[in-house]
């Protein structure tokens, strides 16, 4: 080994402190890139090949009763490559030991041969054989959620007869990815299941012989889908059609594709930002790391060694330390992700997990940090090199100082406090930039934790503010409006709330949305509407209310008329004019006065289901009744909801969340350790005099540990800007049509980052006290300058 | 002269590197007066600097005792000598150790607030000859320049004693003389105990004693019966 290979690797050992702190902030940057794209590129991956295998469909539509033959039809639009019709409700169900009624979806598969579309991936038991109509196939996660395995019953309200049914499979689906119970908002395996049966059985059950109430299509590449989805609609509209849609309104794939376009916004803001302050931090300390070997460079010119051969060195050297934090980095990325992915994977309950991981992203993390190491250390190295050998052994010449403020304002100082503010001053740039380095880990744990914010502020809107009942009915069919007093009467009811929901289009200029329109009457107190501040409000007897995040995509604001398609009935386009926007942070959401929804579908009053308030003492009697009543097709709960919600994001965001801002905090460590630690190399001398003079530790402590004080204090305010700005970014990356992210920062989170990156200030400071209490005071007198 | 100020008795010190034994010092016998003029010559590595690192208060010693009037120095601990440095002694180095970011005044200042009965900056600044230097950077000082400096900052604090190792050495004959002057006065009108440490053997005419080392013991004291003044002196 070369003699000067021999020094590198004694340097990097006796600076290993050092090397490791710049190493961790490297592999911190590198970690969340490999992590973050790894995962969205693996799920993604995972998701494309599981509906590619399970056949996902293309476009899908239900109606009331369509006639068989109709699929034919159906089968002949061009560009329809696959077509299967089924029978799709929705059930009550009553599991024993569990006073919480569920709700079931009842899905039929084929008598003969295999499903087409929506293949089932059976993870347990057989498909029901269409001779024994009790016969179900339930989704794997709602049988884990009760310990349920082939051969466990449980009863179904179906179409108003209870029923016992024998599970005698369990099964995942590509359709049912995100299987999210009516009403709810999160998916609760508990209390919402599917289940698969024979369609003979289901025929007799519903009554639908030769008939089906859903198709689903599959389409040749190429195909139209915006034509196919016309003729379908064309085809349905006799048969109770509610207007056939594509996959990306299809529930379980838009939140799934939410969920994923999360993801990448995730891997698109806050990688770069890792990754950006670490190579910044690479630069500054190698940059100043190398300028500490001035002497030991001119030594090695002394010597004969030409300047190329030292600038190597030096390059070997930060390239070393920034091999060190891209390995580290890389596995440490690659074990995270393939953690969050299996997480996904496990909450998504994915059949298989597909990893890629590209080397691209590796190249990228390579280039980018070891390219800002070699940049900061060539620049270092470059202007020591230029110097002749004689110059550069010497010491650099004494700095030279200037005077800020006249002497007479800062007489109220000490000198040590002077020497701080002069060297501050006289390095502004280097001042500047430990202070933006500084600012970039607070920032990046402000725009790490405001999602706990967002999500509360959204927890309290929700379910605080707007929809206050305690739990939510939806009836089978529509029912005249009389049945609310019926309600009213069931024990426990405090109060019932009638709803009417009717599924439409809205249209504005060229753009056009499916959408429920929810009709509520005046004067509703449970489940409330706010307007963007937040007032409840009535909605007017006439016009359309749409939440916020409608009335951006179709560009409306009060006054506009829109155009309303009815989906459901007979068809119906009227023109109605925007009245009110509503604030709303979950889904696509419009509001209608009742008796104005019933107007539209030319039918009297009528309701869909209902909010209830809730006597909690006297919850499982009213639930006993709710799973014997045949018009209830669905029962949502507030409460329980609300948990899950809660439990959900535990699990999701909680988990990514913690994980940046552990890398915060390493960044934050890393900037104020080095930052700490090259100033004692630089100054040791100067310190180590003012302690032979008779300067206590603590005293010449104060001087370094000051300046790095009064530098973190500075950084605190800019962090907060800058967090707030890529907070800002980061919630623009987050919304989709299903959620909208609140931007909300409370105080105490501005309160919270800022104390974390004080922390790290201080154990970094911590560790550098340490040294300084141990300067050398007799090396001080011998060597010069 | 007076009493003795530093009171030597068997002071030894070995240092420990690895696994060789240094003894710099093997059991050194002396004193030094009150008001005395101190020079300590010898090559390189014959104990002189250890010596002055103990008496100073910067370095423990291994076996032997220093007493500074009443107080035993060789049984205080760090706390203990830290306070001890700042009450009583000044040093002034061979490569000055000024403060860059501060003037000369306030690398001046930076002593007297620390201490007790300090003179004003101004004062020991024009006690060296730099009265008209006050707010001049060290970077704006020659470097006889700069070690008057140090040595106004040693000397505002009114210390009893006053160290120097190799005050002149980085400086060249006409301004090493300023310095020594400087030193001599300081001696003569604040009556401090001074000692420096030098290769130079011309330097020793300016001492009231002049102690060799050699191996880690004195050899010789020799006693000046005429001083001479530094500035007939030259190298």
């Amino acid at each position: 080994m070369l003699a000067l290979d021999r020094k590198l690797l004694r340097d990097l050992w006796r600076l290993k402190t050092q090397v490791a702190a710049i190493a961790l902030v490297m592999a911190a940057g590198v970690a969340t890139l490999v992590l973050a794209v790894g995962a969205y590129r693996s799920l993604f991956e995972t998701r494309e090949t599981y509906y590619e295998r399970y056949r996902f469909a293309d476009v899908f539509a239900h109606a009331t009763r369509a006639p068989e033959w109709l699929a034919e039809e159906i089968a002949r639009i061009p560009g329809v490559a696959a077509v299967e019709t089924r029978i799709v409700k929705t059930a009550i169900l009553d599991i024993e030991g569990m006073s919480v009624p569920a709700t079931s979806m009842l899905v039929s598969m084929p008598e003969i041969g295999d499903q087409i579309l929506n293949r089932l991936y059976m993870r347990q038991g057989r498909t029901p054989d269409p001779t024994h109509s009790d016969e179900v196939v339930v989704n794997e996660a709602f049988a884990v959620a009760h310990g349920f395995s082939p051969g466990d019953t449980f009863h179904a309200i179906i179409d108003g007869r209870k029923r016992r049914l024998t599970i005698v499979g369990t099964a995942l689906s590509p359709e049912y990815i995100y299987a999210l119970g009516p009403w709810d908002l999160m998916p609760d395996d508990e209390r919402f299941a599917i289940g698969w049966m024979s369609r003979k059985a289901m025929e007799a059950a519903f009554d639908l012989d030769g008939a089906f109430s859903q198709v689903s299509v599959k389409l040749l590449r190429g195909a139209s889908e915006g034509e196919v989805i016309e003729r379908i609609d064309a085809l349905l509209e006799r048969y109770g059609g509610r207007g056939a849609y594509a996959r990306k309104d299809q529930q379980s794939h838009a939140f799934l594709d939410a969920e994923l376009k999360q993801l990448e916004a995730m891997a698109r803001i806050l990688p770069p930002i890792f990754l950006f302050v670490a190579a910044f931090l690479i630069n500054m300390t190698l940059g100043r790391l190398v300028a500490l070997e001035r002497e030991q460079i001119g030594l090695m010119k002394a010597l004969g060694y030409r300047s190329m051969a030292i600038a190597m060195h030096y390059l070997k050297f930060v390239a070393a330390i920034a091999a060190i934090g891209v390995i580290i980095g890389g596995v440490a990325g690659t074990w995270l992700g393939f953690g969050m992915t299996r997480l996904y994977g496990d909450f998504f309950h994915f059949p298989f997990l597909v990893f890629l991981w590209g080397a691209d992203i590796y190249a990228i993390a390579v280039f980018v940090t070891v390219g800002a190491a070699v940049l900061g250390g060539a620049r270092a190295v470059w202007s020591v090199v230029r110097l002749p050998p004689a110059v550069a052994m010497h010491a650099a010449a004494p700095t030279r100082y200037r005077r800020l403020l006249a002497n007479g304002w800062l007489r109220g100082f000490s000198q040590t406090t002077i020497m701080i503010g002069r060297h501050i001053l006289r390095w502004p740039v280097r001042a500047a930039l430990t202070v933006f380095g500084i600012s970039l880990s607070v920032a990046v744990l402000l725009a790490s934790l405001f999602a706990f914010d967002s999500i509360d502020f959204m927890i309290d809107f929700t379910y605080f503010q707007s929809d206050r009942q305690d739990a939510t009915l939806e009836f089978t069919l529509e029912r005249p409006a009389l049945v609310t007093s019926d309600l009213e009467r069931l024990p426990g009811v405090l109060a019932a709330e009638p709803v009417r929901m009717v599924a439409v289009k809205v249209r504005h200029g060229h753009v056009e949305r499916r959408v429920p329109i929810i009709g509520k009457p005046a004067g509703a107190d449970l489940s409330r509407v706010l307007d963007e501040s937040f007032r409840p409000v009535t909605i007017p007897e006439t016009g359309f209310a749409p939440s916020d995040a409608l009335a951006d995509i179709l560009g409306v604001r009060v006054g506009d008329i829109v155009q309303i398609e009815t989906l459901e009935g007979r068809k119906r386009i009227v023109d109605v004019p925007v009245t009110a926007v509503i604030q709303g942070y979950l889904g696509l959401l419009s509001f209608m006065d009742i008796t104005q929804v019933n107007r539209l579908m030319r039918e009297g009053p009528m309701v869909s289901g209902a909010h209830l308030a809730i006597d909690e003492s006297k919850a499982d009697e009213l639930f006993a009744e709710v799973k014997d009543m045949p018009l209830v097709g669905s029962i949502a709960l507030q409460k329980v909801s609300l948990q899950k919600f809660r439990e959900t994001l535990a699990e999701n965001i909680t988990i990514m969340i913690t994980v940046y801002a552990a890398l915060a905090m390493v960044i934050a460590f890393g900037v104020v350790y080095n930052s700490a630690r090259i100033q004692l190399s630089e100054r040791g001398r100067e310190l180590a005099s003012l302690r032979v003079l008779g300067f206590t530790r603590n005293e010449v402590a104060w001087i370094l540990l000051g300046e790095l004080a009064v530098l973190t204090l500075a950084s605190l305010p800019l962090g907060w800007g800058l967090g707030y700005i890529i907070a800002w970014a980061t919630v623009q990356g987050l919304q989709s049509e299903l959620y909208r992210v609140p931007l909300v920062i409370t105080r105490q989170t501005y309160a919270e980052a800022s104390l974390v990156v004080l922390a790290a200030a201080a154990v970094s400071a911590l560790i550098v006290k340490r040294r300084i209490n141990r300067l050398d005071l007799i090396e001080v007198l011998k060597t010069r300058e | 002269m007076g009493k003795p100020v530093f009171d030597v008795d068997g002071l030894t010190k070995v240092y420990r590197t690895g696994e060789v034994e240094v003894h710099a010092l093997r059991g050194v016998d002396m004193e030094i007066d009150e008001g005395e003029f101190l020079v300590l010559l010898g090559p390189s590595g014959s104990g002189k600097s250890t010596l002055l690192n103990i008496l100073g208060g910067l370095d423990q010693a291994t076996a032997g005792t220093v007493m500074f009037r009443d107080i035993e120095l060789t049984a205080m601990d760090e706390r203990e000598l830290t306070l001890y440095r700042r009450e009583y002694i000044g040093f002034v180095f061979q490569f000055y150790n000024l403060v860059p970011s501060l003037t000369a005044r306030e690398n001046v200042s930076l002593v007297t607030e620390i201490a007790t009965d300090p003179m004003r900056p101004e004062e020991a600044l024009d006690m060296v000859g730099l009265a008209d230097r006050l707010e001049h950077f060290p970077a704006q000082l020659s470097g006889g320049e700069q070690q008057r400096v140090a040595i106004a900052r040693a000397i505002a604090k009114r210390p009893k004693v006053l160290f120097c190792d190799e005050p002149t050495g980085a400086l060249d004959s006409k301004t090493g003389v300023r310095v020594l002057e400087a030193l001599v006065a300081v001696n003569q009108d604040l009556g401090t105990t001074t000692a420096v440490i030098t290769h130079n053997v011309a330097i020793g005419d300016i001492a009231h004693r002049v102690v060799h080392f050699a191996d880690g013991k004195v050899a010789r004291i020799d006693v000046n019966e005429t001083r001479r003044a530094a500035s007939e002196i030259s190298w």
